[in-house]
C-alpha cells in the first residue's frame, strides 16, 4: 500500500534506495549530503533496507567501491556534494567506461574556493563529461520516484550507463514536504532485484574489466557506443516516465516539463530549484497579459537537442537561466541550448542570465525583472546582451 | 621429499594464472606472482588491481591473466577489494550467487600505487577489517613509468627523479600494515617459494578480514641488474638481512625464515647498478642499519 510521509529531499532518497532494493551502498559524508547516510544507516539497522553500507575514507575511494560492487553482480546507490563529487571525478569515468550502471544522488553545493555550503549546479555540470546520465529535480517526490526510475533506466539492456540525480542542497535536500511512498511490492514489479549479463561473481566465466587501450586501436569505438547508449537512453527515460506513470500516477515529462508553453512567445528554461520560483513568475506575467511559458530541462545529458528544437522553434525568445557559469565563456546550459538552436534558419532570440550562485537567493521579483530587461534588450529584434551576469553587487 | 624452487616453477607452469604473451619485462617476478598467486588461491578468487607492471596482463587485451579481475584506477585497489567484498557478502545472503564456493576478493598493486597515492584506500580497507588478501608488488620505484622514486625506494637507489641516490628511507609498510592490527601480515619474495605459497594459502583458510603481503619484487629493468639474477637478487635480499621474511598472525609476529649467517649487504647491493655510486660509507651505514635490526 502507498503511503504519504513528510521527508526532506534527502530522506525521500533514502527511502527510494529502499524501495529499489540496493544492495551496497558506499558513502563517505559530505554537507548537504549527510542526511541520505543517516537514513540509509537508519533504515539498515532497522532491516528495513537489506545492504552493506561500506563507511569508506574518501569519494575517490566510494566511487571505486561502487564501481567494483557493481562490477561484480551488486545494486550500488552512493551521494556526494561538491568537493567530494570532484575528488570522485576521476572515478566517474570508470563507472560509465565498464558501463556499470550505479546511481548516485548529487547533492548540489557550491565548489570552492570561496568555500561556502550554498548551492548551485557548479559540482555537477562539472561531471558533465563523465558519460552519465544527469537528470535535475525539483522536489522530493521527485527525488523518491526518480532514485527508483534511475535504476531501471540505468540497468536497461539498451543503455547500461550510471544515473546522476542531481538537486540542491538545502533548498531541496532539507526542504520537507509531504512525499507518497509507493508500494514495495509494486516497485519490485517494476524494478526487480539486478540481474547484470556478466559479473566478477560469476567465477566460472572469469572477465577482465577496466581494459587498456594503449595506442587508440579501440578508444574511438568504445566513446561511439557509449555515445549511442546517451541516444539509446533518450527513448528509454521517456518509456520508464509513462510506464511509472501508469503504475503510480506520476509522471515528469521525460526530458523537459514544458509549463504554460502552449501559446508561449517567450520561454524561460531553468533546472531545479529556479523552476519552483519561475512557475510563480510566469503565471504572474500571464496575468498580466504576457504570452510566456516555462521549460524545466530535467535530463541534461544526454541533452535533449532535438527536443528543444521542437519546442523552442516558433518561440519569439528564450531566456536560459544557468545557476553555474562556465568562467570565460557562459552558462553551461545557455551553451548547450545555443548550439542546439544555431543550424535552424527560423530561430528565437536566445539571452542568458547566470545568478544564484553559492546559493544566493532567486526570489519571483527577480525573474520578473529579467523577463522585462529582456524584452527591453531585444526591442528592436536582436540581442544586444547575450550573456548577462545578474545581480552582481558593486557594478 | 622437499621441492627445489625449479620443481616449485614447474608445477605452476602448469597450472592458470597466467597465459604466454604477457607484458613482463624478460627477468620481471611479476609472472611468479600470478603464477603463485593462482596456484595457493585457485579458481574462485577476483582479482583488483591497481596500476603497476603486475596488472598490465590483466588489462592489455588479450589478457594474459586467468582469473577475473578488474582495473579502476591507480589509488583505488584496495576499494576494489573492499567493493568486491561486500557485494559478495550480501549477494550471497540474498541467494544471488552462482558459485557455491567460497569466493575471495583480492588486491594487487604496485608500491607507488598502494603505498603511496592509494595508501588510504589500503588504510581504509585495512580499517575496515574488509574481507580479502593484498599483495603489494614492491619493485621500489614507479617502474611502470620509467622508474621514479617511491616512498618505497630505499635510501640512496638511483631513479630516474633522484640521480644522486634516495635521500629519504624506505617507507615501512608492513609495519604500518600490522600496526592496523589485522589478522595477517607477511612478508615474502620469490626465492622462498614455499615459504610465500604457504603464507598465502594460510590467510585463504583464515576466517574473513583483511590480510596483507608484501612482495619483495626485484626488477632487473629498474634495479639494473641481469635478467637471470632475479631469483639470486630476491635471494640476497633476505640472506644479507636487506629483507626480512616473517609474518604478524593476530599481533604475534614469527619470523620464518632466519638466514644462518647474514651475508655482507654489499653482494645485495652491487649486484644493482642502481647503488653504483655509494661510497663505501654509505655501504657501510647501510650495513650497520641492518646490523641494529
Amino acid at each position: 500500500m502507498a503511503k504519504q510521509m513528510m521527508l526532506t529531499g534527502n530522506y525521500a532518497a533514502a527511502y527510494g534506495v529502499k524501495l529499489a532494493d540496493v544492495d551496497v551502498v558506499p558513502i563517505y559524508p559530505i554537507t548537504p549530503q549527510t542526511s541520505i547516510i543517516e537514513k540509509i544507516v537508519e533504515l539498515i539497522d532497522k532491516k528495513e533496507i537489506d545492504a552493506e553500507f561500506i563507511p569508506a575514507e574518501s569519494e575517490h575511494s566510494v566511487m571505486a567501491m561502487a564501481v567494483s560492487a557493481q562490477a561484480t553482480g551488486a545494486r550500488c546507490f552512493t551521494a556526494s556534494s561538491a568537493q567530494g563529487l570532484v575528488y570522485m571525478h576521476e572515478n566517474l569515468f570508470v563507472a560509465s567506461g565498464c558501463r556499470l550502471p550505479v546511481v548516485m544522488c548529487m547533492v548540489c553545493r557550491a565548489l570552492g574556493t570561496p568555500q561556502g555550503l550554498g548551492y548551485d549546479f557548479g559540482d555537477a555540470l562539472d561531471q558533465r563529461d563523465t558519460s552519465w546520465i544527469q537528470i535535475y529535480l525539483e522536489d522530493a517526490q521527485e527525488i523518491l520516484d526518480m532514485v527508483i526510475q534511475a535504476y531501471k533506466i540505468a540497468e536497461d539492456k539498451k543503455v547500461l550507463l550510471p544515473v546522476a540525480i542531481a538537486y540542491e542542497g538545502f533548498a531541496i535536500s532539507h526542504y520537507l514536504e509531504p512525499v507518497t511512498i509507493p508500494d514495495r511490492e509494486m516497485v519490485k514489479t517494476f524494478l526487480p532485484a539486478y540481474t547484470p549479463h556478466v559479473a566478477l561473481s560469476d567465477v566460472e566465466n572469469p572477465v577482465q574489466m577496466g581494459y587498456c587501450d594503449m595506442n587508440g586501436s579501440l578508444m574511438t569505438e568504445i566513446r561511439y557506443q557509449q555515445h549511442e547508449a546517451m541516444e539509446n537512453a533518450k527513448s528509454v527515460i521517456e518509456k520508464v516516465d509513462l510506464e511509472y506513470g501508469k503504475i503510480f500516477g506520476r509522471s515528469y515529462g521525460g526530458h523537459i516539463e514544458k509549463i504554460m508553453m502552449e501559446d508561449a512567445q517567450i520561454a524561460i528554461l531553468a533546472m531545479g530549484s529556479i523552476v519552483s520560483t519561475s512557475r510563480i513568475a510566469v503565471t504572474t506575467l500571464r496575468e498580466k497579459g504576457l504570452k510566456i511559458g516555462l521549460l524545466k530541462l530535467r535530463v541534461f545529458r544526454p541533452f535533449p537537442w532535438e527536443k528543444i528544437i521542437d519546442i523552442t522553434k516558433n518561440l519569439k525568445m528564450l531566456i536560459v537561466l544557468d545557476r553555474d557559469v562556465s568562467i570565460g565563456s557562459t552558462g553551461i546550459v545557455y551553451s548547450e541550448v545555443a548550439g542546439a538552436l544555431y543550424n535552424l534558419e527560423k530561430r528565437p532570440l536566445l539571452l542568458n542570465y547566470i545568478l544564484g550562485l553559492g546559493g544566493r537567493d532567486i526570489t519571483v521579483e527577480m525573474i520578473v525583472d529579467i523577463v522585462s530587461k529582456s524584452i527591453n534588450d531585444t526591442k528592436n529584434g536582436k540581442v544586444q546582451s547575450h550573456v548577462n551576469w545578474y545581480g552582481v553587487r558593486g557594478l | 621429499m622437499r621441492k627445489t624452487f625449479e620443481h616449485m616453477v614447474q608445477d605452476s607452469d602448469t597450472l592458470q594464472g597466467i597465459r604466454a604473451g604477457h607484458s613482463f619485462c624478460p627477468g620481471c617476478p611479476g609472472a611468479l606472482l600470478h603464477k603463485f598467486v593462482a596456484q595457493a588461491m585457485g579458481p574462485n578468487t577476483i582479482i583488483s588491481f591497481g596500476a603497476s607492471c603486475v596488472a598490465l596482463p590483466g588489462m592489455i587485451f588479450p589478457q594474459a591473466t586467468t582469473l577475473g579481475s578488474i582495473y579502476i584506477s591507480m589509488a583505488s585497489s584496495a576499494s576494489g577489494l573492499t567493493g568486491i567484498s561486500a557485494a559478495l557478502k550480501v549477494l550471497k545472503r540474498k541467494k544471488r550467487l552462482k558459485s557455491k564456493e567460497k569466493i575471495t576478493p583480492i588486491g594487487i598493486a604496485g608500491d607507488g600505487s598502494a603505498c603511496d597515492i592509494g595508501f588510504a584506500a589500503l588504510s581504509g580497507a585495512a580499517e575496515r577489517n574488509d574481507d580479502g588478501i593484498f599483495f603489494v608488488f614492491d619493485n621500489e620505484a614507479y617502474m611502470n613509468t620509467g622508474i621514479q622514486r617511491s616512498g618505497l625506494t630505499p635510501q640512496y637507489s638511483w631513479t630516474v627523479t633522484t640521480l644522486q641516490g634516495k635521500q629519504q628511507r624506505k617507507k615501512n609498510i608492513p609495519k604500518i600494515m600490522a600496526a592496523h592490527d589485522i589478522p595477517y601480515c607477511a612478508t615474502v619474495t620469490y626465492a622462498f617459494p614455499e615459504d610465500f605459497i604457504s603464507k598465502i594459502k594460510k590467510a585463504k583458510e583464515m576466517g574473513p578480514g583483511f590480510k596483507y603481503f608484501h612482495v619483495l619484487s626485484p626488477c632487473p629493468t629498474g634495479w639494473k641488474f641481469p635478467e637471470s639474477k632475479t631469483i639470486e637478487v630476491s635471494r640476497l635480499a633476505v640472506e644479507t638481512g636487506m629483507w626480512d621474511l616473517f609474518e604478524v598472525e593476530h599481533g604475534k609476529l614469527r619470523i620464518t625464515y632466519r638466514p644462518k649467517r647474514k651475508r655482507a649487504v654489499k653482494e645485495y647491493l652491487s649486484l644493482q647498478k642502481r647503488f653504483a655510486h655509494l661510497t663505501e660509507k654509505e655501504f657501510e651505514s647501510i650495513q650497520q642499519t641492518v646490523d641494529k635490526k
